[in-house]
């Protein structure tokens, strides 16, 4: 049994100069066997060995990390939470992210630094204030808090934005969930990852995984770097890479993998307590609790594992921030990054099955899986579990690519994907 | 970010061109005749591959042709550009 963070154990370790901290998880080498092993170690894989232990009770698993953990997407994400998603089928899913994000840190009894400073998105044209009037009605209606803001209240609420009219885009409204907002995160990945080691899952890293070895329709196991290990039930929930494990095990998926790039700047005091996002001039903005101005930038249009992006995707950016915040005219940015990202053509997830028995995918979250991290994990632990989707991610098999049945948020989720 | 030789115009910066996504998808001949799960498959399945891939380019702000590219995914080093209806080098 670990021991519980608190505050007492903060001034305990205090005295010791914080060198005495207990190890948050193990370093195990892989067992011959699994019951059942996440292939990714990013913040949806820890979260779906997390529920696997702790809501199914399987204990004899393990997640296998080529890196290290929440060293790719999780770790190069812009860190938003919302789920202010248009259909049905995605507003239970991220909502249901949502309402765990809530009790995510008492849960773990780690800090995650969930901050509900809620989500504006802003509208600068006709057709934007119409669908985003029709997404607040949309978003109430699967009891998902949502207001319309008009070009005053979102000056009011986030001062520093221009609200001009004779800017090229001018702001015409925006909308708010003041439910949504942002968390640290690294410490999901960490949290996640302590309490999974803590229910008996062994986190392997630096474990590539080179092939899927198959017995007819049927998995038996996992080739990796650090040899064979044997398992019925293998989760892929690898982001970028999807595609490329799909292929050893002799799959096609719906995927593109994109980079996505985002950038800080260096740290100043307090200027932006809230999220925006702007989806016509594509350009949004938080702050960190360090102080950095948090921008996300866009996708590149060609597939690419580089994990690099184009300079004119941050110069459009930049351009559309500086033109809807002057204020920031003279920040320097101190690091851009790019991460590779899973892109459906519905820019919907697929939390699945697969025609091959145990073998399930959790991919295709694209530009913004992040926020969907607890709910993401919950649910593919139910299906990998059950062998059968919960009613929340039934909507997004694979087989809705065949069937015609897509969950198009493409444009409809409040952001430009 | 990097430099592509258009076939028609030279060497361009790749901001100039439009990625198309993987060449060489031949359109069905008999549409009607498709089941879903080929349409599927012709519609949305992609290699999506990590290493060597031959895709479509459209130089979208300069002749506006359509040609196609080897480039490796894993580098965006690209390996050769070569016409429409020409066949892709060996690899």
């Amino acid at each position: 049994m670990k021991n519980k963070y608190s505050i007492f154990t903060l001034i305990k370790n205090a005295f010791s100069y914080h060198e005495n901290w207990e190890k948050a998880w193990k370093d195990p080498v892989p067992k011959k066997e699994y019951d059942a092993i996440v292939v990714g170690g990013g913040g949806h894989g820890l979260a779906t060995a997390y529920y696997l232990a702790k809501k199914h009770n399987m204990k004899n698993i393990a997640v296998v990390e080529k890196g290290w953990i929440g060293g790719g997407n999780t770790g190069r994400n812009t860190t938003i939470i919302r789920s202010n998603y248009l259909w049905d089928a995605s507003a239970g899913l991220y909502d249901h992210a949502l309402k765990i994000w809530e009790g995510l840190s008492q849960e773990l009894n780690y800090n995650v630094m969930f901050s509900q400073r809620g989500v504006m998105n802003l509208a600068h044209n006709l057709q934007d204030v119409r669908d985003l009037k029709r997404r607040t009605h949309a978003n109430r209606l699967n009891g998902i808090d949502a207001v319309y803001l008009n070009t005053e209240e979102v000056k009011k609420f986030c001062p520093i934005i221009n609200t001009s009219q004779d800017i090229r885009y001018p702001v015409l409204g925006g909308t708010l969930q003041r439910r949504a907002g942002t968390a640290r995160h690294d410490a999901v990945a960490w949290g996640y990852a302590r309490g999974a080691d803590e229910m008996g899952v062994d986190i392997i890293q630096n474990c590539e995984v080179k092939g899927i070895k198959r017995n007819g329709d049927t998995v038996e196991g996992i080739e990796t770097t650090k040899g064979f290990i044997k398992t019925k039930k293998i989760g892929v929930v690898a982001a970028g890479h999807s595609s490329v494990i799909a292929n050893m095990a002799g799959l096609k998926l719906p995927l593109e993998s994109k980079p996505l790039q985002a950038l800080v700047s260096e740290p100043v005091k307090p200027i932006i307590d809230t999220v925006v996002m702007s989806n016509a001039v594509h350009a949004y903005v938080s702050q960190s609790d360090k102080g950095e101005l948090v921008i996300g930038a866009g996708t590149d249009d060609y597939v690419s594992y580089s994990q690099k992006g184009s300079h004119d995707i941050v110069e459009g950016t930049l351009n559309a921030i500086l033109e809807l915040y002057p204020i920031f005219s003279r920040m320097r940015m101190l690091r851009q990054w790019g991460g590779i990202v899973d892109i459906c053509p519905d820019a919907s997830p697929i939390i699945s099955k697969t025609s091959i028995k145990g073998l399930y995918f959790n991919c295709g979250w694209g530009t913004g899986g992040f926020k969907a991290t607890p709910g993401s994990g919950d649910l593919f632990a139910h299906t990998i579990a059950n062998d059968e989707p919960h009613k929340l991610n039934a909507a997004f098999n694979i087989n809705r690519f065949v069937s015609g049945d897509l969950v198009d948020e493409h444009g409809a989720a409040a952001v430009a994907h | 970010m990097f430099l592509i030789n258009c076939p028609f115009c030279g060497e361009r910066e790749q901001s100039e061109f439009k990625a198309g996504g993987e060449a060489h998808i031949v359109r069905p001949k008999q549409p009607t005749e498709l089941s879903d799960d080929e349409w599927a498959e012709y519609l949305f399945m992609r290699k999506n591959i990590k290493g060597i891939q031959f895709e479509r380019w459209n130089h979208v702000h300069g002749c506006r042709k359509w040609f196609n590219m080897v480039r490796d995914t894993s580098n965006d080093q690209i390996k050769a550009v070569y016409k429409m209806g020409e066949k892709p080098p060996v690899k």
